[in-house]
């Protein structure tokens, strides 16, 4: 690949963020890496920009300069109500190289890992995925990303040192987001979709918010899991009924999924997904190998299960013995409702 | 309808240890497996070829062991296995990956829809999917859960978002990622085992598929990693609690106050 020299590198600078919008709204996760941009924007002595693409958000993109932004990048048509990957393709490439930022951070969600991918091989660019840790190397600006590897047992610092902007993806959660200022200001920049940022596209029929699909396992500071002890579809109401006290949301091992007891939007683990949460309370799962790797790097993991001697009771910081149908009905009693 | 299926093999979890210091698994040693989800995207392309007539080739990048993984397809309907496999792909990160299978992609020729599964188990990036349709300037569509039709020149897919999902159509030739729900993947039969152990695998170095050296590889890879380590270890012991439900419950009550969790 053709490598940067010096004076082509110090044409880029400031560090982006793209905006993760659902149902027309932005979120959390934005604020979260616009806290970690400014960081190492301050460190660069540079601006974070947050570029955000969507349909109606004019309004919405003022809110962002609370959490550090210094320029808003608006992109508002209603074609881009819906999630066409091409189309934010075709801009993001163009606005990169309008304006060539030094780095572009965005969220590793669904929409994020559609769409980021697309544009570091388009711009010839270097991308790391699901990085928890960013920093700068003071010797020669280059951004080292640390990203776990094989479900967490491996971290691993990447550098793209030849090419800009440098890209990374950072999961929801990971980065804690900035208390907001109020009356901080900034700048904000309008740009326009064009006709040929829709040249060759895929067409949405038709889009659905279903709450049975809608678990956001990533977005999630609890998660409470069952695994076969559950028993049954109907164990897992009292799973349902921690998570909707505390605010945390229902995992399920694959054996619960596979049984059809939950949909596979709860699933965790290889084949699920990958939680990094701050709790995950794990009730009557075994803890095979393939579960384990989806959810070893949680802060907090509390297991309960009847047998003292499975894995996840092994691996856990707290492993309560016990029946889970008996003990968790006895803590829901004491925590009021939301 | 010409079907290649993108898969990948990584090192097994199934009889991984775990290591009593750190609590983490032990990689060493590990056997090499089919990425899990390439199973659900390889099935697919199967019923899909089943339904709507063609061919599934199945394609995959790496070590001459990994020929084991495109005869296990082979096993289970795949017509044949490509694999590419040289030296010079050796440190390949996923932009120049996706470049290879692309450029690989091509030299087949006349393929009308690639099928990736959601991601590997070893790197989790989830990026060579989307990477393949912008090397080859194609259409995708990630997190497919339904391939609802692929009759004429489109294909017709259910995506699975955060907040739901949508439905949305292709014009072909272009790359989908699929998840677990998609489908059951189903056993070899045993003559799908026979035709897998009798099938030709060529290996295509980079020169078979018109690859610019300066593309794969190391050098042709954007990101380097220039560090790995094991990651903090999570604990040295596990606070046990038992007694009565009633006194485990108090215990662990305890301790989510104590959190704050509750």
């Amino acid at each position: 690949m053709i490598a940067l020299n010096d004076t082509d590198r110090g044409l880029y600078r400031n560090i982006w963020v793209v905006a993760e919008l659902l149902s027309g709204e932005i979120q959390p996760v934005t604020h979260e890496l616009i806290g970690a941009a400014r960081e190492l924007a301050d460190a660069r002595k540079s601006e974070v920009w947050v570029i955000v693409m969507g349909s109606g958000i004019d309004k919405k993109a003022d809110s962002l300069f609370a959490y550090g932004a210094d320029t808003v990048l608006v992109v508002d048509d209603h074609r881009l109500s819906a999630f066409i990957d091409e189309v934010e393709t075709s801009i993001m490439i163009r606005m990169i190289d309008k304006y060539k930022p030094e780095l572009v951070i965005c969220g590793a969600t669904t929409r994020g890992r559609a769409l980021i991918p697309r544009v570091a091989v388009k711009s010839n660019c270097g991308l790391t995925a699901d990085c928890t840790g960013l920093s700068i190397d003071p010797e020669n600006g280059d951004l080292l990303q640390t990203r776990p590897a094989f479900g967490g047992n491996i971290m691993a610092t990447i550098r793209c040192s030849n090419h800009r902007p440098q890209m990374a993806t950072v999961r929801p959660r990971v980065m804690k987001a900035p208390e907001p200022v109020e009356g901080r200001t900034g700048n904000i920049i309008k740009e326009n979709m064009l006709e040929s940022d829709a040249d060759k596209i895929k067409t949405i029929i038709e889009v659905f918010h279903s709450p049975e699909t809608a678990v956001n396992l990533a977005d999630a500071e609890i998660i409470i899991s069952g695994g076969r002890g559950m028993k049954g579809p109907e164990g897992f109401n009292v799973l349902k009924q921690f998570a909707a006290r505390v605010g945390g949301a229902v995992g399920a091992s694959r054996a619960a999924v596979d049984s059809g007891w939950i949909p596979y939007a709860h699933q965790v683990g290889q084949t699920g997904q990958t939680v990094q949460t701050k709790v995950y309370i794990a009730c009557a799962i075994s803890g095979q190998i393939q579960h384990l790797v989806g959810m070893q790097s949680c802060d907090l993991i509390i297991a309960i299960d009847k047998n003292p001697d499975t894995p996840m009771m092994q691996i856990a910081d707290i492993a309560v013995v016990g029946d889970v149908f008996e003990i968790l009905p006895e803590i829901i009693k004491e925590i009021p409702k939301l | 309808m010409k079907i290649v299926v993108c898969i990948k093999q990584v090192p097994a979890t199934n009889d991984a240890k775990i290591d009593p210091e750190t609590k983490r698994i032990v990689r060493e040693g590990m056997k090499a497996i089919l990425n899990p989800f390439d199973t659900y995207a390889v099935e697919e392309a199967v019923q899909l070829r089943d339904r709507f007539g063609g061919e599934v080739i199945s394609l995959s990048m790496g070590p001459p062991k990994a020929e084991a993984s495109l005869r296990e397809t082979i096993s289970v309907g795949v017509n044949r296995g490509i694999l590419l496999s040289d030296r010079a792909f050796g440190g390949s990160d996923t932009w120049a990956t996706s470049y290879a299978l692309a450029k690989a992609i091509e030299k087949i020729g006349d393929v009308d829809l690639v099928i990736c599964g959601k991601q590997a188990i070893d790197g989790d990036t989830a990026q060579v999917g989307p990477g393949i349709a912008a090397h080859l300037d194609w259409l995708q569509a990630t997190y497919v859960m339904a391939v609802e039709d692929a009759t004429g020149n489109s294909i017709k897919v259910k995506r699975m978002h955060e907040d739901g999902y949508d439905i949305c159509e292709l014009p072909l030739p272009a790359v989908i990622t699929v998840v677990k729900d998609i489908n059951t993947p189903r056993i070899p039969s045993l003559k799908g085992r026979m035709a897998s152990q009798k099938s030709e695998i060529p290996v295509w170095k980079p020169d078979d598929i018109g690859a610019d050296t300066s593309k794969i590889g190391l050098d042709g890879s954007p990101t380097r990693v220039v560090k790995t380590q094991p990651p903090p270890p999570r604990h040295t012991s596990t606070k046990v609690i038992e007694g009565t439900s009633q006194e485990c419950a108090a215990s662990l009550l305890r301790e989510l106050r104590l959190r704050s969790i509750v």
